[in-house]
């Protein structure tokens, strides 16, 4: 029994597994029709549920399993909670979508609850190998996602792009994990972090070089710049709730691997990725805030938004504190229900059965629809950061966070390129309010409506009760510190 | 009633919002009813405002009415009033009454839609006056944007995107850095209470400096200061009649506010040292855009030019530090949120007649409209701060205050006071004298009892206030007297401590 019950911190994880498993067989012995998606995928919506009440369940004492190699503790409750909605919230958003554009099959939510045990055990991972190994059995699951609409030349091409660009990172990554492992003698972050109290360890150029190639393939999967290169094409070529969960989970787990590496394993050489992380910050604030101007495709705009949100979330990380991991963490958990909230939008862009993503089709929507367009004006300006909406907090605590690590000129230049950035959010609200209507669209799904209402509500209800969210992530920020 | 255990500030705050929940609640084509509602509530509000005046004790220097509770950590949802921003509170709810009048029949399009965006304009507009935490003040102060970029650009004219983006982006480039300036602060002093900011926190004399600067740029632009005026303009002509009103009534006078509010009381090392430099950039405004004023020919952007220079009296007012010169920026602003609400109401009258606002367009206007022309004659004079209308008070006493510090700036300042009679008067000219040629304009009506119900209150404040302007000096007079006190100390012990010689190692001869 004992030997069973070590085992017990990692029941949500073995669940999934398990569920991924039993779903598999589930839809390989009924008809391959859009019935059995729609029900497969209805099962790995309670199944995340169910994984995610588990996850709550779990204690405040942090527990190391497996030699190191996996630890369960607040922080991993937190974001384990993050991914496994984000996951959730894009699989209810896909039915519709893909039932009407024939490609509902089962494998679809199969793969997309593989990607989620791999996300939660990337942030669960403290060790290295544990890392690469949980990141890849979340990329390779993404990567046939991209692709799923095989019949579909945009699709296969955002899924080869993907693919390709994505195998280049993991050996990057591998290169530079074999490099740090190589110079320090030791897998676990523990290890390392000990390594790093050496105070030569900061001139080691095999632990440098080693720290950069770790960090760029994990901006390659957080999509910072310049590795972002791969986002607007794959949001634009995959299905649009495909795209949704890209935008979403994946990236929440990258950064809480990025964010636990850094603090766990290299805590006492921060200086040295520091430097990188303002960086790449700074690249993404203002890339994602220039390039979106020019986009007319409403889904590419919103790949540069990410990647614009990715640096500002950037900016906490590079504080290099307990409050910037906090704020990190509570821009993420904003920036998931602004992510899954505007492309819920996108996907009630429809009519006449027919998907339309140009943002001109969004013209005089608040004449013919004035409820979507409140929403989606609310995200709009949320994700623009104006407040009293959530974004204005999300942004608030990183910037407080660096202003409070020295990193001023950082947060003056973030808010810069959100004034920048304001102007593209304000010109969908711009087409949605003051161009002359077009054609009605055609009414949306319910689960699309349901999540556009319940995204919306929160972004703007949020500052009624800011500190629940807020001190949630700081009992996270601490127990990652501890 | 006991109304100072009432959260009496929150209800004068959240009361018009409840309005539009309550619009947004009617049928979509419930025109008339969401135009009733919206009054309804509106003069609701204001006379809970006018209650907490009643009860408000105006020999008391420190906030009253206040309310402190628990918000998000160190933040707090704390509200309160004092001298300064009484006044603005009921200016703010006596015009949005007014506002919705005037937009009664002028605009017919999207009405509900329209309505809702004033109440909740007005929420957040009562919100910034009487907010006493930064972080509060200041999700008000940004969150103020979101109406008002929707109001000129829905309900605006023919340029109206051009010119809500160009409001938007600016003022939110303003206020970002002034977002990074709150966060130092709080960094430095734990805290975000603006009181306590106020006195007790010192900032250290470089930290000041910075602080001071981005504070300036969100202000300076919200003012608008030259050089970073031109988004008012474009924002004014743009503007429905009662949006430019809110603009130029209560929007502008944020910007003074928080210069009284924030640089003032908590960089008053910073003030000092900068006031130069508020001089000249008021200097130059009141008279460069005095004369571009007269160069205009569209009558919103003419008065548009004549509160940038009107404005200058406030900024330079403020700035002296002194308590006249205080004063009378109080009693400027609220006065010209009087008269320019007022010229934009009569501009709004023609405009529902003719469509144009073209000074060209008009002209022997005293014929068909003799109660309008007697109206605008009272404003116009107002304007120009003949003796007699508020206009002169603020005017004069701004002047007095800057006099004390700077003779020269006093003496420039002065030749608006001309130039503002030169532009004024060669508008009323051109619009009401003059014969009566063109044949449009030989059908106009006078005003209408509605127009006469929005326009006689504001003549006779106009009046009432050039005549005898001490209840609104009165209210202001205690807390704007302890201001300057601090101000005056907190300079005097930095010039001290600055001419003090320091103790510094004289260097060896080489």
């Amino acid at each position: 029994m004992s030997e069973l019950q070590q085992f017990a911190p990692v029941l949500p994880e073995i669940v999934m597994a398990v569920g991924a498993m039993v779903l598999l067989m589930t839809g390989v012995f009924r008809a391959d029709t859009a019935e059995t998606g729609v029900a497969v995928s209805w099962i790995a919506v309670v199944l995340m549920a169910t994984t995610a009440f588990l996850v709550s369940m779990q204690g405040d004492a942090p527990l190391i399993l497996f030699d190191g190699a996996f630890t369960v503790d607040i922080y991993g409750r937190f974001l384990k909670v993050l991914v496994l909605v984000g996951s959730a919230g894009a699989l209810i958003l896909s039915h519709g979508y893909l039932t009407r554009a024939e490609a509902m099959r089962f494998e679809i939510p199969v793969l997309v609850v593989l990607a989620t045990t791999g996300m939660m055990l990337m942030v669960s991972a403290s060790d290295i190998i544990a890392l690469y190994l949980s990141l890849e059995l979340m990329s390779l699951a993404l990567y046939v996602l991209a692709a799923v609409r095989r019949d579909q030349l945009r699709s296969s091409e955002a899924g080869l792009k993907y693919f390709v660009l994505g195998a280049l990172s993991s050996g990057m990554l591998l290169y530079g994990l074999s490099l740090i492992y190589g110079f320090t003698g030791t897998t676990s972050f523990a290890g390392l972090a000990s390594a790093m109290t050496d105070p030569a360890a900061g001139n080691n150029l095999g632990i440098i070089v080693g720290l950069v190639f770790l960090l760029v393939g994990l901006a390659f999967k957080v999509s910072a710049v310049p590795f972002h290169m791969w986002t607007p094409d794959v949001y634009e070529g995959a299905p649009t709730p495909i795209a949704a969960f890209f935008a979403a989970a994946p990236k929440i787990a990258a950064f809480a691997l990025l964010v636990r590496v850094l603090y766990d394993a290299f805590p006492g050489i921060t200086p040295k990725w520091q430097q990188i992380i303002v960086f790449l910050s700074i690249a993404s604030m203002l890339l994602g805030a220039f390039a979106a101007i020019g986009q007319t495709s409403i889904k590419r705009l919103l790949a540069y938004s990410s990647i614009g949100h990715v640096g500002f979330a950037l900016v906490g990380l590079a504080a290099g504190t307990e409050a910037g991991a906090q704020s990190v963490l509570v821009y993420l958990a904003i920036y998931l229900v602004m992510t899954l909230g505007s492309f819920a939008c996108v996907l009630a862009m429809r009519r006449k059965e027919e998907m339309v993503e140009e943002i001109n089709e969004l013209a005089g929507l608040s004449q013919t629809n004035l409820p979507l367009a409140f929403a989606m004006g609310s995200l709009m300006f949320s994700l623009a950061g104006i407040p009293p909406l959530a974004g204005f907090f999300a942004k608030f605590y990183v910037l407080d966070a660096a202003v409070r690590a020295g990193l001023t000129p950082l947060a003056v230049i973030g808010v810069i390129a959100s004034v920048v950035g304001a102007y593209y959010y304000l010109r969908i609200v711009k087409i949605m309010f003051f161009d002359d209507p077009q054609d009605r669209f055609s009414a949306a799904d319910t689960e699309v409506t349901a999540v556009i209402a319940l995204s919306a509500l929160l972004v703007v209800g949020y500052v009624l009760y800011p500190s629940l969210l807020v001190d949630a992530a700081s009992a996270a920020a601490r127990s990652l510190l501890s | 009633m006991n109304i100072t255990a009432q959260p009496i500030l929150s209800i004068v705050t959240f009361l018009p919002l409840v309005g539009a929940l309550f619009i947004a609640t009617l049928p979509k084509d419930a025109t008339q009813n969401a135009r009733w509602v919206a009054l309804w509530f509106t003069l609701g509000t204001f006379l809970v405002s006018l209650l907490i005046w009643w009860h408000f004790d105006a020999a008391n220097p420190h906030y009253q009415f206040v309310e402190d509770h628990a918000w998000l950590g160190d933040f707090r949802y704390k509200m309160g009033v004092d001298g300064i921003s009484m006044l603005f509170v009921i200016l703010t709810t006596f015009l949005m009454p007014l506002c919705v009048l005037a937009s009664w029949e002028s605009i017919e399009t999207r009405v509900k839609e329209y309505m809702i965006a004033f109440l909740v304009l007005e929420t957040l507009m009562i919100g910034v006056f009487c907010a006493l935490d930064l972080i509060l003040f200041y999700l008000f102060f940004e969150g103020s944007l979101i109406p008002m970029f929707l109001i000129i650009g829905v309900w605006g004219g023919p340029r109206r995107v051009y010119a809500s983006f160009k409001f938007f982006l600016y003022t939110l480039l303003g206020s970002v850095l002034m977002l990074v300036a709150i966060i130092v602060m709080y960094g430095y002093a734990g805290t975000t209470d603006i009181e306590k900011l106020a006195l007790t926190t010192r900032f250290p004399a470089d930290m000041q400096w910075w602080l001071w600067l981005a504070f300036f740029a969100s202000f300076a632009v919200k003012m608008p200061m030259w050089p970073v005026h031109t988004w008012l303009p474009d924002a004014h002509v743009e503007a429905p009649t009662a949006g430019s009103v809110i603009l130029a009534a209560i929007l502008l006078k944020m910007g003074g506010y928080g210069f009284l509010r924030f640089s003032l009381p908590m960089f008053p090392v910073a003030s000092a040292e900068f006031a130069p430099l508020v001089f000249a950039l008021s200097v130059i405004a009141i008279i460069y855009t005095s004369l571009v004023a007269l160069a205009q020919e569209d009558i919103k952007k003419l008065i548009a030019y004549s509160s940038v220079a009107h404005m200058g009296f406030v900024t330079m007012g403020i700035f002296s530090g002194t308590q006249q010169g205080v004063d009378g920026a109080v009693f400027q602003m609220l006065s010209h949120g009087i008269i320019s609400a007022a010229l934009f109401l009569c501009v709004g009258v023609v405009y529902d007649r003719m469509h144009t606002r073209e000074i060209a367009a008009y002209g022997g206007l005293a014929d068909r409209m003799p109660i309008y022309a007697a109206i605008f004659m009272v404003f116009t004079m107002g304007n120009v701060g003949l003796p007699g209308t508020s206009g002169f008070v603020g005017e004069f006493l701004t002047l007095l205050g800057t006099f004390k510090v700077n003779t020269w700036v006093a003496f420039f300042a002065t030749t608006g006071v001309i130039l503002s009679a030169a532009y004024a008067l060669y508008l009323y000219r051109r619009v009401v004298f003059g014969p009566l040629e063109k044949p449009a304009l030989k059908a106009l009506d006078d005003l209408s009892v509605r127009e006469m119900v929005v326009l006689v209150p504001l003549v006779v404040l106009t009046i009432f206030y050039g005549f005898y302007p001490a209840p609104v000096l009165d209210v202001t007079g205690a807390s704007v007297k302890t201001l300057v006190q601090n101000f005056e100390a907190q300079v005097g012990a930095a010039a001290a401590a600055v001419s003090t010689p320091t103790p510094t190692p004289t260097p060896a001869a080489p």
